[in-house]
């Protein structure tokens, strides 16, 4: 599979890194939509077999670089943040759907949980090039997990929440989805654990706006063959299980349904 | 690379089937064969093995479904499929563009009665030239497994199944048992035509944090690397036992890897988990084997199978 090189590595804070390599796909020809994943191995030997799916936070059209950001959670994540420029990394992607961006929109909002926040960054990017107000909400347990503050700033006001309080304001995402906040929002964008993301759908249900959910199951294949992420989603009035790596991982919030 | 590579000869015939080499993907590891298309031409395939069908259509197991775990992934999907019609319908003529290409279905099920109406319906199918019965799913309750592990049960279940399959009957065994032989020969006396060798290995990892089992279904299916020499010892022994042909499969990785399941006795084998890993393994795979005979000096592949046993191997 392509084999592309390491442009940049760089650590955001403790355990979190960025990492900026050349697109296996060119960007000028084919575009990338903000919420696809790159399926990335972490060494070239067996002992780490599965690739690690990990959202696109920018893509570079003019120098076809991709940037995605990442915690080290494990060992394998912890090789993969061994890597440096000039290093060759097995990348495949962009994959999956991504996050629609809908012409007659004029604002949208964001929401982010932990490390759900990275691919809002490319989103934000995308809907202020397509001339759209942009407006986040991003949650951290805690003020050492804050991430992409200042670079989501560049495109709309951020508001912050933290579990304890240590930065911006205490509580959960949806404690800051005000009636005022979403009452012009044509459309919402989520990110994050799936607990937050069940929070949210209720919320902007229960606020009549309709939105996008980017759902986090584990991967195998993330080509749809393994059907190891599926997802409950109801079709047609019909539960089915839906693949999150090739159906999504962005998903229509109203069908997604949490079990 | 050198000119003689074309002189190779990687054919094998397995029942009644030819295949241009003996490289297939595994049954749940190519889903209907749709995703690997935009891949590459699955013209350049042994055989196609599709996901385990079952009679009635199967959401499968809540996730999470799969965990990685050293040299290899457990799994535990619970048979996800749409049921036989529908394969029959929508997954499996879009495979007629492969015409050299044999297809084998994975049947699975949880009482003889649901094998028997499965096998039956796809006896009706154009498109199918073999039967592979998964008897070894370790994933759903009563999924096939309670007759894999016991010789009486998996003897019962492939003569009924010879009864209305018109095609050839492969079954697929599990390693999960104390005689894999024992099994072996249960089933190639109650009629069957040739053997899958091995299913995956049942087993199970604890989330440190959660302090339970990671995968929702509790225990899943070891798969890749991890499991190869498992499923090398299991070849190399079955095929000195029996008289129908044996297909190699268990954390195939490499033409290498291929290579050694064909010295171990399997006439063919099939990539799994490598599927997932890399879109391209079954066609660099194939390549790998190709460029292994040039290097040394074998004109045909049929010439090692088998040979690590054979009193006339080296």
């Amino acid at each position: 599979m392509p084999t592309v090189e390491v442009y940049a590595h760089e650590t955001l804070g403790k355990d979190l890194h960025a990492l900026t390599f050349a697109s296996p796909i060119d960007l000028r020809a084919n575009h990338c939509q903000p919420g696809q994943f790159l399926h990335i191995r972490v060494s070239r030997s067996f002992d780490f077999l599965l690739r690690r799916p990990l959202s696109l936070c920018d893509a570079d059209v003019e120098h076809n670089r991709l940037t995605v950001v990442y915690r080290v959670s494990g060992e394998g994540t912890r090789r993969l943040a061994a890597r440096k420029p000039g290093d060759l990394i097995d990348v495949l992607g962009p994959l999956g759907q991504g996050f629609p961006i809908h012409d007659m929109d004029r604002r949208a909002l964001l929401i982010g949980g932990g490390v759900g926040v990275p691919p809002l960054l490319e989103l934000a990017k995308q809907l202020r090039a397509s001339g759209k107000s942009v407006q986040t909400v991003v949650g951290f347990q805690t003020a050492g997990q804050l991430m992409l503050i200042e670079e989501l700033a560049v495109y709309g006001e951020v508001a912050v929440m933290t579990d304890d309080g240590s930065a911006g304001e205490r509580g959960r995402v949806t404690a800051a989805l005000t009636a005022e906040l979403c009452a012009d929002a044509d459309r919402y964008y989520a990110c994050g654990p799936s607990v937050m993301l069940r929070a949210v759908q209720e919320e902007m249900s229960g606020k009549g706006v309709p939105g996008y959910l980017s759902l986090e199951e584990r991967m195998g294949c993330g080509i749809g063959i393994c059907v190891g992420c599926v997802h409950p989603v109801l079709r047609g009035g019909k539960l089915a299980n839906a693949k999150t790596c090739r159906d999504g991982p962005v998903f229509d919030a109203q069908e997604v349904v949490f079990p | 690379m050198n000119g003689s590579q074309g002189d190779v000869d990687l054919s094998v015939s397995l029942l009644s089937l030819h295949l241009k080499n003996p490289v297939m993907p595994a049954s749940g590891c190519f889903s209907f064969g749709k995703e690997a298309a935009s891949f590459y031409d699955l013209n350049v395939l042994g055989a196609i093995v599709v996901k385990a069908t079952t009679l009635e259509e199967r959401l499968g197991n809540p996730t999470p479904r799969v965990a990685e775990t050293a040299a290899g992934m457990l799994n535990a999907i619970g048979l996800q499929n749409p049921g036989v019609q529908r394969v029959m319908a929508e997954e499996l003529p879009g495979l007629r563009r492969y015409p050299s290409v044999p297809v084998i279905v994975n049947v699975a099920g949880t009482a003889v009665e649901d094998y028997v109406a499965v096998v039956k319906a796809l006896s009706t199918s154009p498109d199918v030239s073999a039967i592979e019965l998964n008897i070894s799913c370790p994933n759903v309750k009563c999924g096939g497994i309670q007759f894999g592990s016991d010789p009486r049960l998996a003897a019962a279940m492939v003569r009924a199944v010879k009864t209305v399959a018109t095609r050839p009957v492969i079954v697929k065994l599990s390693p999960n048992v104390t005689d894999i032989v024992e099994m072996a020969v249960a089933c190639e006396e109650a009629g069957a035509d040739a053997l899958t060798l091995i299913n995956t290995v049942i087993g199970m990892k604890i989330d440190l944090e959660q302090r339970r089992p990671l995968l929702a279904n509790g225990s899943g299916g070891l798969s890749g690397p991890a499991i190869k020499p498992i499923a090398i010892r299991m070849v190399y022994e079955v095929s000195r036992y029996v008289n129908i042909p044996v297909i190699g499969v268990g954390g195939i990785m490499t033409g290498a890897d291929a290579i050694e399941f064909l010295l171990a006795g399997a006439t063919a084998v099939q990539v799994g988990t490598a599927n997932f890993v890399d879109p391209l393994a079954c066609p660099r795979i194939i390549d790998e084997t190709r460029e292994w005979c040039v290097q040394h000096g074998v004109r045909s592949i049929r010439e090692l199978i088998g040979v690590s046993w054979r009193a006339n191997g080296r």
